[in-house]
């Protein structure tokens, strides 16, 4: 009975992010550092690659790569929200993409998560790690589920007006009235689900990688951190095309939902 | 162990056992049913897979929950 308790400890496995540090009353998790750096290496990259596009002539290896993603990534909003509207959503929805893409990635990065000290976290002593993947913290993905549910509001009041909330507050007749809350409680689903499904995925896969790695210790790891590297981007994938559907869902008016 | 804890540890088992298995039948109907409708009309295989994915994932989502019900369990 001991070996298991024993495991249990050396697996250092914790739902909830870890405080790392507290600053002027706020307290630092180990997600959010990771999330800044991530935010900082993005942002980085972005001005450094942004300073030599070329307009004219032919563009550089690199820029024919970003292009190419790029394009890809439009080609999807697109084929859900059609052009006009997709040329308006993608920035919000492209920047998702990206910043979960590699906030699910850095989870991944080898030998990182083994930095760290000897603290105690809920009440017992535990490892501490100071790097941890930003959507393997719940915090994480509720912030990014409801910034999107409230650009959905956004978008939907941009496109249609006042007339969008009639969707919600129908007075017209009892029977519209109810229908009224039940999209309310729709909308609000929404985000728990956007919030459970990557936090599962990401936190599911990290504990995976810890269960294998003590099951088979050397080369145990690899498939499934190819895995992982799939999930990552798939996960990503479906967050940016759910909040495309979404928003496109919340643009289109009473009446004519099944245009195309 | 306790036998408290024991019970605990059974009841997260078939937490998760039990949520899995109709997200298991559902995506593999998702799967199937598009890989069929690809064979007859491999042109919209692009059109397919935005929904096979979107499918997926609405799935894919109960197990999760699942999941995240027998990490608590377990875990807090």
């Amino acid at each position: 009975m001991s070996d298991i308790i024993n495991y249990r400890m050396a697996l250092n496995i914790s739902i909830s992010a870890e405080p790392i540090a507290h600053l002027f009353g706020l307290t630092i998790t180990n997600s959010l550092l990771t999330g800044w750096i991530v935010t900082a290496v993005l942002a980085s990259s972005v001005y450094l690659f942004s300073r030599q596009i070329k307009e004219k002539g032919a563009p550089s290896r690199l820029q024919s790569l970003i292009e190419m993603i790029i394009e890809g990534l439009f080609g999807m909003v697109e084929s859900i929200a059609g052009n006009a509207k997709a040329r308006r959503f993608f920035p919000l929805v492209g920047t998702l993409f990206i910043f979960i893409l590699f906030s699910n990635w850095s989870g991944l990065l080898p030998g990182l998560a083994n930095i760290g000290f000897q603290g105690i976290h809920n009440g017992h002593e535990a490892f501490i790690p100071y790097w941890r993947a930003p959507t393997a913290d719940i915090n994480t993905t509720l912030a990014l589920g409801l910034i999107t549910m409230i650009m959905v509001q956004v978008y939907g009041y941009k496109y249609l007006g006042l007339k969008y909330f009639k969707k919600f507050f129908d007075f017209s007749n009892p029977i519209n009235f109810f229908v009224g809350i039940l999209e309310l409680i729709s909308d609000l689903s929404k985000v728990i689900s956007f919030t459970f499904r990557l936090f599962g995925n990401i936190i599911a896969g990290e504990i995976l990688l810890l269960v294998m790695a003590m099951l088979v210790p050397v080369l145990g790891t690899t498939p499934f951190i190819a895995l992982e590297i799939f999930v990552g981007f798939i996960q990503a994938l479906v967050f940016m095309m759910l909040a495309s559907v979404f928003i496109n869902m919340a643009t289109l008016g009473h009446g004519d939902e099944h245009h195309e | 162990m306790s036998e408290v804890a024991q019970a605990s540890n059974a009841i997260v088992g078939w937490t998760i056992a039990v949520g899995g298995i109709a997200p298991a039948i559902a995506i593999g109907l998702i799967g199937s049913k598009a890989v069929e409708a690809i064979g007859r009309n491999p042109e919209a295989a692009a059109k397919i897979q935005n929904n096979l994915i979107l499918g997926f994932a609405f799935a894919e989502a109960i197990a999760i929950y699942a999941l995240v019900v027998a990490l608590i369990l377990k875990f807090v």
